[in-house]
């Protein structure tokens, strides 16, 4: 089979990606968005173009769609006019969408990622508009119809445009994951693909490394996860390398690819369907971006997952992999924070989280911010542990149970409750050292003869003595001292 | 600009019209008219004026993110040549919108 190394070749890809923005009500309509309501309830004569209605825009897409763009770097447009698309579909009730054409809100930019190899990627956006969606259509098996629900249309789309500068299909998904992790941290979307709050096309083609020109390129349509993202541009590629060594040639089409067979297909295009004939929207009156407006939004902005992850790096000597993991969503990133100004110990704070919060929140399928531990109640933990006062394993198996169940009772309190506390009372430790030494007087014997592996051995019977309640440290120390000592 | 036959076929099938072959003459005559008339404007010399988009000044006419103004569904349906009480029906077409 053909491959693009085989080949010689290279793989061209640009991602159009369609966002949702969480809004409450629609973009040029006060109807609820809400998902998964009763078809063609959230509706109102505006969404159905009745005669006589006019649009009128919902001022948080417009700061929405700003966030976006601040977060990529982008050029915000200042002067911002709103245009008609025009085509005829019936999930399209006015005949034309409402959306940008000449100033979209945002231009240039990019997503930085890391590639395949770990290398650093910055594929660079062409711009982010905004738009309305459309309707949703049913066909029914064996029905001469087709069923409209009208919930949808009108609800806010961002449309983030990427240049063609993705080389691998694993890095296309990175980017895509990359731009959910982005408007998840923003808040303005909840990038959820399979119920099509994000959608993805890509477009894709293929040309000889070192050629300067794009090959002829096929958008791929319909791809309702990231997952399949990568599938779906894979075979791709192998459909354009398997047409070119056949020597065919490849057309510009619209694809649409089926998960189940692996297998895609052209979709029937209108003919003219592209021939939109763009015009100024008579009915919405301009929007001017002020430098007022832009700096409150500025100020209004959450701290990025990349400039997040940079400090948790930096300022709290995380790993890597760690930093990676905290800063991945807002609210794990926004509990480990409030947690870290409790306790010193970042590490152990990291680990609580990534461990028995995350295996909590898995459990319970809850997400961060409705965990009721108090970060500050686990730094109390945390802290406890770090002073000698309990061991990890008695904490997380013992106390932490009881704090999740009740908020109100000090660590202190639980850990003494549950008789936890560790035997850190030097005194009374060495008397229970020096009555195993003599229960023991041959082993002591082979450890002073050097069998040092037997510190093990007396050590379980020290734990045993104390219900597992020695602080091992001093126990250790104290062992070796009394054992040395009788020698 | 002149209109021709096949322009005028095009922007016709565009607007999901359909034109009888004995109306294409005197349509495109009309079409011509109106271009013409149009095209006097072409006089004025525009330069250095931003294109006027929007017939009034206004600017920033926004309306607050709040929930109100639904319609019932059945008020919805009612006016539609077809309908189930649920959906509104059209015939059945397959593919996807474009959006």
């Amino acid at each position: 089979m053909e491959s693009l190394q085989s080949m010689n070749y290279e793989l061209v890809v640009g991602l159009e990606v369609h966002a949702q923005l969480s809004t409450q009500s629609k973009i040029y309509a006060s109807d609820a968005t809400i998902f998964g309501c009763e078809p063609n309830t959230n509706i109102g004569v505006i969404t159905l173009a009745h005669p006589g209605t006019m649009p009128k825009l919902n001022k948080k897409v417009i700061e929405y769609a700003i966030k976006m763009g601040l977060a990529c770097g982008c050029e915000i447009t200042r002067y911002n006019i709103f245009c008609r698309k025009n085509y005829f579909y019936p999930d399209l009730p006015k005949g034309y969408q409402l959306t940008q054409d000449k100033t979209p809100i945002c231009m240039g930019g990019g997503i930085r990622v890391n590639g395949q190899h770990g290398e650093e990627i910055y594929v660079r956006l062409n711009r982010i508009h905004v738009e309305e969606d459309a309707g949703k259509s049913l066909h029914p098996e064996g029905k001469a119809y087709t069923q409209v629900d009208l919930n949808r249309a009108g609800v806010p789309l961002i449309e983030i445009v990427t240049e063609p500068d993705i080389r691998h299909s694993a890095d296309a998904a990175t980017v895509l994951t990359e731009v959910r992790k982005i408007v998840r941290f923003l808040g303005i979307c909840d990038g959820n693909m399979e119920e099509g709050s994000m959608r993805c096309d890509a477009n894709v083609s293929v040309r000889p490394i070192g050629s300067d020109v794009y090959g002829k390129k096929v958008e791929l349509k319909n791809m309702n996860s990231i997952k399949q993202v990568r599938q779906a541009i894979d075979h791709e590629v192998s459909r354009q390398l398997k047409l070119i060594s056949e020597g065919k040639t490849i057309v510009s089409e619209t694809r649409t690819f089926d998960p189940v067979t692996g297998a895609s297909f052209s979709m029937r295009e209108k003919e003219d369907l592209n021939d939109y004939r763009y015009f100024p929207e008579p009915d919405l009156s301009p929007v001017r971006v002020t430098e007022e407006w832009l700096e409150a939004i500025k100020k209004s902005m959450p701290e990025l997952p990349d400039t997040l992850k940079r400090r948790f790096l930096n300022e709290f000597g995380l790993s890597e992999a760690d930093a990676s993991f905290l800063s991945d969503s807002r609210d794990v990133a926004s509990y480990y924070q409030e947690l870290v100004s409790f306790t010193k110990n970042y590490k152990a704070a990291a680990n609580w989280v990534m461990g028995p919060l995350q295996t909590l929140a898995n459990e319970k399928g809850l997400s961060f911010s409705d965990i009721e531990l108090k970060p500050g109640k686990l730094a109390e933990l945390i802290n406890f542990i770090d002073e000698g006062k309990i061991t990890y394993t008695m904490a997380y198996q013992q106390v932490f149970p009881v704090m999740l169940e009740k908020q109100n009772i000090s660590v202190a309190s639980i850990a003494k409750d549950l008789n936890l506390v560790i035997e850190s009372n030097t005194d009374a430790l060495k008397t229970l050292i020096q009555q195993i030494a003599c229960k023991y007087p041959d082993k002591v014997k082979e450890y002073r003869k050097g069998k040092k592996g037997l510190l093990g051995m007396f050590m379980g019977e020290l734990m045993k003595e104390t219900k597992g309640k020695a602080d091992p440290k001093i126990a250790t120390n104290l062992l070796k001292e009394v054992l040395e000592e009788t020698s | 600009m002149q209109i021709d036959k096949e322009t005028l076929r095009k922007i016709a099938h565009l607007a999901r019209l359909e034109i009888q072959p004995q109306d294409e003459g005197p349509m495109i005559n009309d079409l011509n008219n109106i271009l013409t008339w149009v095209e006097q404007l072409n006089e004025v010399n525009t330069e250095g004026v931003e294109p006027l988009t929007n017939m009034s000044l206004e600017e920033n006419a926004f309306r607050e993110d709040e929930v109100k103004d639904h319609i019932v569904r059945e008020d919805a349906l009612k006016n539609a040549p077809d309908q189930d009480g649920t959906y509104f029906r059209v015939p059945k077409f397959l593919g996807n919108s474009s959006s």
